[in-house]
């Protein structure tokens, strides 16, 4: 009986084809197996990106092939003040989003970190906002920001009393900063709460158990034990936040549009705005491109930061 | 002296935490109170959305008359609106076209790519992978300008094809991650023995390795889907005819018209495009955590 299947074994092995063993060389079958991602990676994003960076600096119009222009693009932006405005609500809307995502995202973390029925039920809802189109979540927050009829104002005007006039939660600069900040707090609260608490998860009892016989206060174990085991998660997943917050701009475009008054414009907004509806595409893309450093920075700095505090934890250990 | 200050800061410091493991209140306030407050709002958006989106008009815009937080006549019309006399369903079936074309292209190509990056483990096999792990951090925000140029070049300016091509850069990076982590748990000893029994590389993939990374091609399927159904600024960007345009995008510039807002078709719509992806994930969510948590962890 196995005599026969190794003879079967041995014919199938000779009668394979050409095609066959090209495909069983590793070099072919390398190529092969990476040209599908590759190809598409190159062709529609790092080509892309190329060109975005290329006609950042020519006067490109919709329709029309532009010239070099040179830094021409990218002097008219730094004389421009609402490309500053821009920046500097970018800048702004990222920091405070982030501090805000964070720590409620850790609170939270910790809270569904306890023993508490229903666990993962309570964990699938909370991702719900995360999970949910951005766009129609934003619209949602458009209607609940309706300067006549925000279920807010009516809570603090008719049912609490404490105020007499309704809200004005987009129609005015700063509230509109901050309402939109509110908004974007919301969507990523879930991501970072679900991501952090899967690092919770990973610190082993012991320690808390080798604390608390020291006497440690909950704060101590907190301090000493979780946010240290914390950073090296803590690093990836802030920096893929900053990196998405600052680049925004579905919540923004689909509440405010950069409005009241060019108040709440986002770079990522700005560039769109002057680059497909303004046609101005060299503009906008000088605009993207001018994201790239803010990018690079915070990348560099929230990564480096929190990883290397993880590596002289580490050495200090050892 | 301070022997006394020491130990009147060690007692204070210790009492609360002994109550802490017996007393239900203090567990009440320090956990059920913050979680519900999270839940609560976390969760409100989707509930006002819900309510608005059934509401009659006439409820909707007179708080005084009428409880906001309840409906007391519950009416369709919003969703008969939608359904009968906009393009809505045309919008579900180019979202869904795109998402699940997109979501299977980048499957099929992440997982080859995966596959030898992880499996055939070629000279310079880790910097491909860091190469695609990095191309995840490069924002869809400094991409849609020179894209829109290159669709329109390519002739594939307002058709889905434009959408499918380009959903897969932010797609493929991170399914390629989250495989290689999988592919990596699968031990390497099954397919030494497919080897030596002598099957091929496209054997082994597709007898052994697939197989065992179901899993891992759930979670990332379930992942990409959603990414690309929440997709908004390249379809903005790329599509202009009203009846080719995906859900996120058709509500917030088809349907937003004029100084009035249609607040009751508008969250009738944003509940509708909701719920696709919140009932796929449901079906999903121990995966969709797991990956999402696993990717992480990475």
């Amino acid at each position: 009986m196995s005599v026969t299947t190794a003879i079967d074994w041995t014919k199938r092995r000779a009668d394979r084809s050409a095609l066959a063993r090209l495909f069983d060389w590793k070099p072919f079958l390398v190529f092969i197996c990476l040209l599908p991602a590759v190809g598409l990676l190159m062709t529609f994003l790092t080509y892309p990106l190329g060109l975005g960076i290329f006609l950042a600096f020519t006067d490109t119009t919709i329709g029309r092939r532009g010239v070099w222009v040179g830094l021409e693009n990218f002097e008219y932006l730094l004389s421009d003040p609402l490309w500053w405005n821009a920046v500097f609500y970018s800048v702004f809307y990222t920091a405070v989003a982030t501090v805000l995502k964070f720590g409620l995202g850790l609170w939270l973390a910790l809270l569904l970190n306890q023993h508490i029925p229903f666990k993962s039920l309570i964990r699938a809802i909370i991702l719900l906002p995360w999970i949910v189109p951005t766009v129609l979540s934003a619209i949602a927050f458009w209607w609940i920001y309706d300067p006549q009829f925000s279920i807010i104002s009516y809570v603090f005007v008719d049912v609490l009393g404490w105020r007499t006039t309704n809200i004005d939660f987009i129609g005015s600069a700063w509230p509109a900063r901050f309402s939109l900040i509110a908004a974007n707090v919301w969507r990523g609260i879930p991501f970072v709460a679900i991501s952090l608490l899967a690092g919770l998860q990973t610190i082993s009892p012991s320690l808390y158990e080798a604390a608390l016989l020291d006497g440690s206060t909950a704060w101590q174990r907190f301090r000493f034990i979780t946010f240290p085991m914390l950073l090296p998660i803590l690093a990836i997943v802030m920096t893929f936040s900053i990196i998405f917050t600052f680049t925004d701009f579905q919540l923004v475009y689909a509440i405010t549009r950069g409005g009241p008054v060019n108040s709440t414009h986002l770079l990522a907004t700005l560039a769109f705005q002057r680059g497909i509806p303004g046609g101005q595409l060299g503009e906008g893309a000088a605009i993207a491109v001018s994201m790239i450093p803010f990018l690079v920075v915070a990348t560099l700095f929230s990564y480096f930061a929190l990883a290397r505090r993880k590596w002289q934890q580490g050495e200090g250990n050892d | 002296m301070t022997d006394i200050a020491v130990e009147t800061r060690n007692t204070a410091a210790a009492a609360p935490e002994h109550m802490a493991w017996d007393s239900r209140a203090r567990r009440m306030v320090m956990l059920w109170l913050p979680l519900g407050c999270f839940l609560l709002i976390l969760l409100f958006p989707f509930y006002w959305m819900a309510i608005t989106s059934f509401k009659p008009n006439a409820e909707l815009y007179d708080f005084r008359a009428h409880n906001p937080f309840w409906i007391t006549s519950p009416t369709l019309d919003h969703i008969h609106k939608l359904l009968f006399e906009t393009a809505y369903p045309r919008w579900l079936m180019t979202t869904m076209l795109v998402a699940v074309c997109s979501t299977v292209l980048s499957l099929f190509s992440s997982t080859l790519a995966a596959y030898a990056i992880q499996r055939l483990r070629f000279r310079g096999s880790q910097y491909v992978g860091l190469a695609i792990y990095l191309a995840y951090l490069v924002p869809p925000s400094i991409q849609f300008i020179p894209l829109a140029t290159m669709v329109y070049q390519l002739g594939l300016f307002d058709t889905p094809f434009a959408l499918i091509l380009t959903y897969p850069t932010f797609l493929i990076p991170f399914c390629t991650w989250l495989l290689i982590g999988y592919f990596k748990s699968i031990p390497y000893e099954l397919e030494e023995c497919a080897l030596i029994d002598g099957a091929t590389r496209l054997q082994i993939l597709r007898r052994i390795t697939l197989p065992l990374a179901v899993p891992g091609l759930i979670s990332a399927g379930i992942f990409s889907f959603t990414l690309s159904w929440n997709e908004f600024i390249y379809a903005l960007a790329f599509i202009q005819s009203s009846e080719s345009k995906t859900v996120p995008v058709a509500i917030l510039t088809e349907l937003v018209t004029g100084d009035v807002y249609q607040w009751g078709a508008l969250m009738a719509g944003s509940l509708l495009g909701s719920l696709p992806v919140a009932i796929f994930y449901s079906f999903f969510v121990d995966y969709y955590v797991s990956s999402l948590t696993g990717a992480v962890k990475e």
